[in-house]
């Protein structure tokens, strides 16, 4: 009898060892499959760091010859020095993120919590818009711009946002709106509270998640945006970072490098920062959404 | 739709029955709140609606007809029937981008959502560290389509780049992958499937969604897991696996910054990274042959709602859902 038990609790011991084995194991496999992943990310950083002749011999990730000059020769490689640019993304990007918030979140406040004739077939055609790819508007759209003497100007760039062409966001906003209970706006319309008052005062103080991520998105999307700011941006004082980018790139010959990825590292600064920081909001955004 | 117009549940049923009759006036276009109601739901919407004529909806149908016109931005357009269209049976280049397209769609999405799904099976089994792995898998997706990553593919891929470095060490001797016509698709291919985590972080969610009771029972029952995987994972995870699929087709199809950057903006070399929608922008934005972009943009249309719609059809056959 007693042999027995110990004998069990012999072999329990050698489970829980495999168990034990096979858990490292897959962690292992994660880490290193992990590293591979991530290892072009961390060799453009270290490689911003090292002289460019290095730069096309040496696979490792250390910086030997250290190289800070990559950064401030690149800062003033363009016409512009490079925080121009920062600063016209910036305005983009800001501009988008107001609009979209703004923007989306009042249509989004009709579609889910208010009844008017012709609800089903305009929410069936902001859905319809989320699929629409750009290249299909966008001539059109240059015309009406060219037309408006908005070419290389940020307006075509912002004013869309503003007017909730994002569809994407004005869905995932009703998504959310739609879960809040309506008992709230309910109490405040028979205390005498108009829309706009139920709009201002409760809903959107109680969409601050879906506004967060809104803004986020946003952010990132807008941030890394090419192909608008290439058509509609294309002198160099308003060029983004994306387009000063493009035109470095073009320009440069084998031995400029070393300063083109550490202009590109900071290029993609900002989109990690906020990568860091909304990671909660992102993770979330895109399992109840399912976007990129 | 349905549940757009759901009503709270838990409306007591007196409201509930007098709100009916109220909201059938309000569809006619009655009087009072619900009148009231309409017009502030228009105000609310007014951004959208004029979004929609002229950002959207308008500009659709704006490019429909500039595509049965010549048009160069400076003169007038000058209507000339089907005259683009015909243009493009003939036009080869169209021919060859609609190719690269077309492999990269068909080679890279199902790559792409393979390598999602294994690693979201791997990271479902209680993995400590989860959001950890998560968020270094998913990062990747966030910075995938900008012009700092297709950079750093260049680099990457080039004659001395990071790929042949690492090769040489091995003792083999690389080419330059981006610069030869066979092998530049493919490092565009490889930097789509780079992505992946936008898929994986979708299909965790959905692993999320599956009893574990269907896996007990169907271990009690002696099923392996590669059965499990067959009988219960995949059947179970269909839905998901068609909305992937459905998103990366469109999302697909419409890359560009990678291409453009990656050939300098010309698609090359010899056409190998001509994508469609480069094309399109060399056609509308090179030459401001605007009419032939337009008509051009109505066939990306056409081919991108064509699988989709192929794509929901075909789902009858295979995507379960539930119950």
């Amino acid at each position: 009898m007693a042999t027995e038990t110990r004998s069990l609790a012999r072999s329990n011991d050698a489970g829980k060892r495999t168990a034990h084995i096979r858990r490292l194991l897959v962690h292992i496999g994660l880490i290193g499959f992990g590293l591979v992943m991530l290892y072009p990310l961390l060799w453009m950083l270290s490689s911003s760091f090292k002289p460019t002749a290095e730069i096309f011999r040496e696979p490792g990730l250390i910086p030997w010859n250290f190289t800070p000059e990559n950064y401030s020769e690149g800062w003033t490689a363009l016409q512009y020095p490079f925080h121009h640019y920062l600063l016209n993304s910036a305005i983009v990007v800001g501009g988008s993120i107001v609009g979209n918030l703004i923007g989306c979140s009042m249509a989004a406040y009709a579609f889910a919590r208010l009844e008017f004739r012709g609800k089903r077939l305009f929410f069936a055609i902001m859905l319809a818009t989320i699929m629409l790819p750009i290249h299909v508007v966008i001539v059109p759209q240059y015309i009406l711009f060219a037309q408006l003497d908005w070419i290389n100007t940020f307006y075509p760039v912002i004013v869309p946002k503003l007017l909730a062409t994002d569809g994407f966001f004005i869905f995932l906003m009703v998504q959310f709106i739609r879960g809040l209970p309506r008992d709230l706006d309910e109490a405040a319309r028979i205390d005498g509270c108009g829309h706009v008052r139920i709009f201002l005062r409760i809903i959107l103080p109680l969409s601050m998640p879906a506004l967060a991520t809104t803004a986020i998105f946003t952010f990132i999307w807008t941030w890394n945006d090419f192909f608008s700011q290439l058509i509609f941006l294309t002198r160099p004082d308003m060029y983004t970072v994306p387009v000063a980018l493009r035109t470095f790139v073009d320009s440069s010959s084998q031995t400029s490098w070393g300063p083109l990825f550490a202009m590109s590292v900071v290029a993609l600064g900002p989109v990690f920062g906020f990568f860091l920081a909304g990671q909660r909001y992102l993770v979330k955004g895109i399992a109840t959404t399912g976007i990129k | 739709m349905s549940a757009l117009l759901q009503r709270r549940p838990g409306a007591a049923p007196v409201s509930e029955s007098s709100a009916r009759p109220r909201r059938a006036k309000a569809g006619r276009g009655g009087t009072g709140r619900h009148k009231r109601e309409n017009l502030a739901a228009y105000a609310f919407l007014a951004p959208w609606f004029v979004g929609l004529a002229l950002i959207t909806a308008g500009p659709l149908l704006a490019s429909l007809y500039f595509s049965f016109t010549d048009y160069n931005l400076i003169g007038d357009h000058e209507f000339v029937g089907w005259a683009n269209y015909e243009r493009m049976l003939d036009d080869a280049r169209l021919h060859s981008s609609l190719r690269v397209t077309f492999v990269y769609v068909f080679v890279s999405v199902p790559l792409q959502l393979a390598m999602a799904l294994a690693l979201a099976m791997v990271l479902d089994r209680g993995v400590r560290g989860l959001p950890l792995y998560r968020s270094v898998y998913y990062l990747p997706s966030l910075l995938g389509g900008s012009v700092a990553i297709a950079i750093l593919w260049r680099q990457v891929f080039g004659a001395q780049g990071l790929v042949n470095q690492v090769l040489a060490v091995f003792g083999i001797q690389g080419e330059g992958w981006v610069s030869h016509p066979d092998h530049a698709l493919s490092t565009l291919i490889v930097l789509n499937v780079w992505t992946f985590g936008a898929p994986m972080v979708i299909f965790l969610a959905g692993l999320r969604q599956i009893p574990a009771m269907y896996h007990e029972a169907a271990a009690v029952d002696g099923a392996g897991p590669v059965r499990r995987f067959w009988h219960i994972t995949v059947p179970m995870l269909t839905p998901i696996i068609f909305f992937n699929l459905v998103l990366q087709i469109i999302n697909a199809f419409q890359t560009f910054t990678q291409a453009f950057i990656v050939s300098g903006g010309t698609g090359g070399p010899s056409d190998s990274t001509l994508f469609y929608t480069l094309y399109l922008y060399q056609r509308g934005f090179g030459a401001f042959d605007m009419g032939y972009a337009s008509a051009m943009a109505w066939l990306l249309l056409m081919i991108i709602g064509g699988f989709t719609a192929v794509n929901f059809l075909a789902s009858k056959f295979w995507v379960f859902y539930g119950d």
